[in-house]
């Protein structure tokens, strides 16, 4: 059995042990290093009002981050996510000329936790792969609206106007989204860190055995989470929709694969009981502030892809080398 | 039958260290055609390691092993099968998703043969398309002998391959294991009963501590002189010094009782009472169904027959939280299955307490790291290592298991083999530990796998031999020598013919 608390502790490996316990610190040398390269290849880029636009497209992002930062604390992903957003977003639209905003926004929120409990009720009792069972509700899901959108097609639809203030407006150049995203990401602190609930996340991830042998049922764990999740991905659809001021049947598409990217990014595992949403936050702006980037090099489509998925990869790796050899 | 010429397999001085562990010293066999040789050996003396080298799954630092006259060394246990020997296993090596005919495929087994065998062995509706998954246990058993067998090996190994097989089945089994020794065929035999040894072996080879202490001759009468050899003179300096009666604490009410329990083949109508108090030592040689008796006290598996009542009321255990709920709780042998072994000792201690949804909201911080620390301090846990409880020493490891039930409260505490691989130190903490506990009102049901353990823990002692409850021996009477002859089912005739006699 290797005992590593009686090996001696050399500097190098007290170094990797140290980012290995706090990985958030060289994810922000990381972001400031691009914010300097950004500045850098075009001087006077980085103001006030970019900064405000960098944070108002990261916080969908790293709003839909969360789902995937707490469905991988236990081994699982959100995949329906996207579906789960575009759909909240496109039905708030659809209802608010008819119902108010108050209601509007309210119903729409239903399906959002349809889908969370049909996840729920798949992983948690069926035991089927989170993978697969979200990537099946999301189908479901964005099928429905395709549906739903065929009855409302002659009715019109209308983003809620404090949705609009919300993603776009700011307040004193702060943009409002803060507003929102500030309490939501103290929320999800708190639940991870100071919940009975975030703990066994993470210790049901890590084995799920050791959790059931003191007192978990791990159907009830994951019945809350994928709910919760579902509602967090909807909320997010309310926000994107307000900051893109208009809804479509691929409204949150885009953000479905960076929202893995930048948990991944951010430090958790996608093996269970490691990470942190403050690394996700942190991953959210790297990826926004990169993707900033690459447009200024007028990079193609097609690079800026590949420089996208070699950056996962790489970070991954990263990551395996340092929490594997402890 | 008789022994002749020179030896077919003779494995001389060997051994094998992992890190600091001496697994073995000085291992010897010898094997002629047309011989059974049992090997045998206590938990611990080596046996399992040298199957091991044996057949090829390792290799070893010292010593030489002929084959067939010339000296080899396996690099694998593929080279073992080439060279002739092949094992069976207690547990089939059959893939279960695959048919019969795709298994023999896989091993290049001559499916002629391999019929002949399996119809000589008393199975007679096999078919060939037949799903591995799909065949009973003893079935099973059955097709991986008949496999090996088609091979024609030079040596056969067979380690616990009558355990779990129904009675017709093992006379079956041991009649053609037998008549293949006349046919000139060398068989190592790895049996925890004397009966079968007795029936079909010529010699007995006993390992003790890493090293051959014995070879004999099988004959009536034999099983003392085994028994003698497999404890040898026990003069372990540590637990001769650590030895200290156990203290009958103040026995309460019956709090656990089980009534007729059965699971799954594998436990038969086991009873017993734990009381308040108690520290009730379970004892038994390696797989006797004792895992899956405390699985199914844990709510992990459940009994197919029988009862279990806590504070005399049935319950009903269809999942580890009833148990818990209930006050029962398990530390399981493997602490890998116990911990999540990527989280702080913190994380790890204080599960308990936010396991169950209703605990699921805020966690009162203070409250919670006073209460670990308190289990800290009282396990003496090394802190050098809390950020991530796999960084820690088994020893330590094992009592973070132990200290999340002393940090909540514990009623029935089921301890199964909780100092596997740990130091001497950290033993005694944890014999003083149930002590403690015991005194304190909890009821400790305690597997061990090291019988000198006993002595130091349990107030008194149940042996489990083939999933039935064949013995209960006082505090008093539980010495290593005494309990060892129980576990192997040799002394609870006498016992019950001592009792029925007039006093």
């Amino acid at each position: 059995m290797s005992d590593a608390s009686l090996q001696p502790d050399g500097p190098g490996r007290r170094a990797l042990l140290w980012l290995r316990e706090t990985p958030i610190i060289a994810l922000i040398v990381l972001l400031v290093a691009l914010v300097a390269l950004l500045e850098y290849l075009s001087p006077g880029i980085v103001n006030e009002r970019w900064i405000g636009n960098t944070v108002k497209f990261a916080i969908p992002l790293a709003m839909l981050a969360a789902c995937q930062t707490l469905t991988m604390y236990t081994g699982g992903i959100d995949l329906s996510a996207a579906a789960v957003a575009t759909i909240t977003g496109f039905v708030m639209a659809t209802l608010v000329p008819h119902f108010g905003q108050g209601w509007g926004i309210f119903i729409a929120l239903v399906p959002a936790v349809l889908i969370g409990l049909l996840n729920g009720f798949g992983v948690a009792i069926c035991r089927v792969h989170p993978l697969i069972m979200t990537l099946g509700s999301g189908l479901i899901g964005i099928g429905c609206l395709q549906v739903y959108q065929r009855y409302t097609i002659a009715t019109g639809s209308e983003v809620a106007p404090v949705l609009e203030w919300l993603g776009t407006g700011r307040t004193r150049s702060v943009p409002n989204a803060l507003f929102l995203f500030v309490p939501f990401a103290a929320f999800v602190f708190f639940v991870q860190n100071r919940t009975g609930f975030g703990r066994m996340l993470y210790a049901a991830g890590a084995n799920e055995r050791a959790a059931r042998l003191s007192g978990l049922r791990p159907w009830q764990l994951y019945f809350a989470l994928y709910v919760l999740v579902a509602l967090i991905a909807g909320v997010t659809g309310l926000l994107y929709a307000g900051i893109i001021r208009t809804t479509s049947l691929s409204l949150a598409d885009p953000l479905l694969l960076p929202s893995v990217a930048a948990a991944v990014i951010g430090g958790t595992s996608i093996f269970g009981g490691r990470g942190s949403y403050a690394g996700t936050i942190v991953g959210a702006l790297i990826l926004t502030v990169l993707g900033t980037l690459l447009t200024l090099l007028q990079m193609p489509e097609g690079a800026r892809r590949i420089i996208f998925g070699g950056i996962i990869l790489l970070v991954t790796a990263i990551y395996v080398r340092l929490t594997d050899n402890g | 039958m008789a022994a002749t010429g020179d030896p077919i397999l003779k494995a001389e001085g060997i051994a094998k260290s992992f890190g600091a562990v001496r697994a073995l010293r000085d291992a010897r066999l010898t094997l002629h055609r047309g011989e059974i040789v049992a090997l045998m050996g206590a938990n611990g003396a080596g046996k399992s390691t040298f199957v091991k080298i044996l057949t090829g799954a390792l290799r070893h630092d010292g010593g030489e092993i002929t084959l067939n006259g010339r000296p080899c060394r396996f690099a694998s246990p593929a080279a073992a099968r080439r060279a002739g020997l092949i094992p069976v296993y207690q547990e089939p090596a059959l893939i279960p998703d695959l048919d019969v005919a795709m298994n023999l495929r896989l091993g290049g087994t001559p499916v002629e043969a391999f019929l002949a065998r399996v119809r000589e062995l008393g199975v007679d509706d096999l078919r060939l398309d037949d799903m591995i998954r799909a065949l009973p246990l003893a079935t099973l058993r059955i097709l991986d002998i008949a496999r090996a067998l088609a091979a024609e090996p030079d040596v056969l190994l067979l380690d616990e391959v009558t355990a779990a097989l129904p009675t017709d089945l093992v006379k079956r089994v041991l009649a053609a294991v037998r008549a293949e020794a006349d046919r000139g065929r060398a068989i190592i035999y790895i049996s925890h009963r004397f009966s079968e040894i007795a029936d079909i072996c010529d010699r007995a080879t006993v390992l003790r501590d890493g090293a051959k202490v014995g070879d004999l001759a099988v004959e009536p009468g034999i099983e003392e002189e085994v028994v003698e050899l497999m404890l040898g003179q026990k003069l372990d300096a540590a637990t001769q010094v650590a030895r200290a009666p156990v203290q009958a604490g103040t026995i309460g009410p019956p709090q656990l009782e089980l009534r007729g329990l059965s699971v799954a083949g594998r436990v038969e109508n086991v009873s017993f009472t734990l009381r308040a108090g108690e520290v009730l030592g379970v004892v038994g040689l390696e797989g006797q169904g004792q895992d899956e008796l405390f699985d199914a006290i844990a709510g992990f598996r459940r009994p197919d027959a029988g009862q279990v009542l806590i504070d005399g009321a049935p319950v009903r255990l269809r999942d580890p939280a009833d148990a818990i709920a209930a006050g029962i709780t398990l530390v399981p042998g493997n602490r890998a299955e116990a911990l999540a072994m990527i989280r702080s000792v913190r994380d790890n201690i204080a599960l308990p307490g936010v396991a169950r949804a209703r605990n699921w909201g805020a966690i009162p911080m203070r409250a919670e790291a006073a209460r670990v620390q308190a289990a800290v301090e009282r396990l003496q846990i090394d802190t050098r290592a809390m950020g991530e409880v796999r960084r820690l020493s088994g020893g330590n490891q094992q009592k973070v298991t132990i200290g999340r039930w002393i940090a909540h409260g514990v009623r029935t505490l089921l301890l199964f083999d909780p100092t596997r691989g740990i130091d001497v130190r950290t033993k005694r903490q944890i014999y003083q530990l149930c002590r403690d506990l015991a005194a304190q009102g909890a009821a400790i049901l305690y597997y061990t796998s090291e019988l000198a353990e006993v002595e130091q823990a349990c107030d008194r002692t149940i042996v489990i031999f083939g999933g039935r409850l064949v013995d209960e021996i006082p505090a008093g009477e539980a010495d290593e020598a005494h309990l060892l002859r129980a576990a192997y089912g040799l002394t609870a005739r006498d016992r019950e013919t001592a009792a029925g006699a007039p006093a």
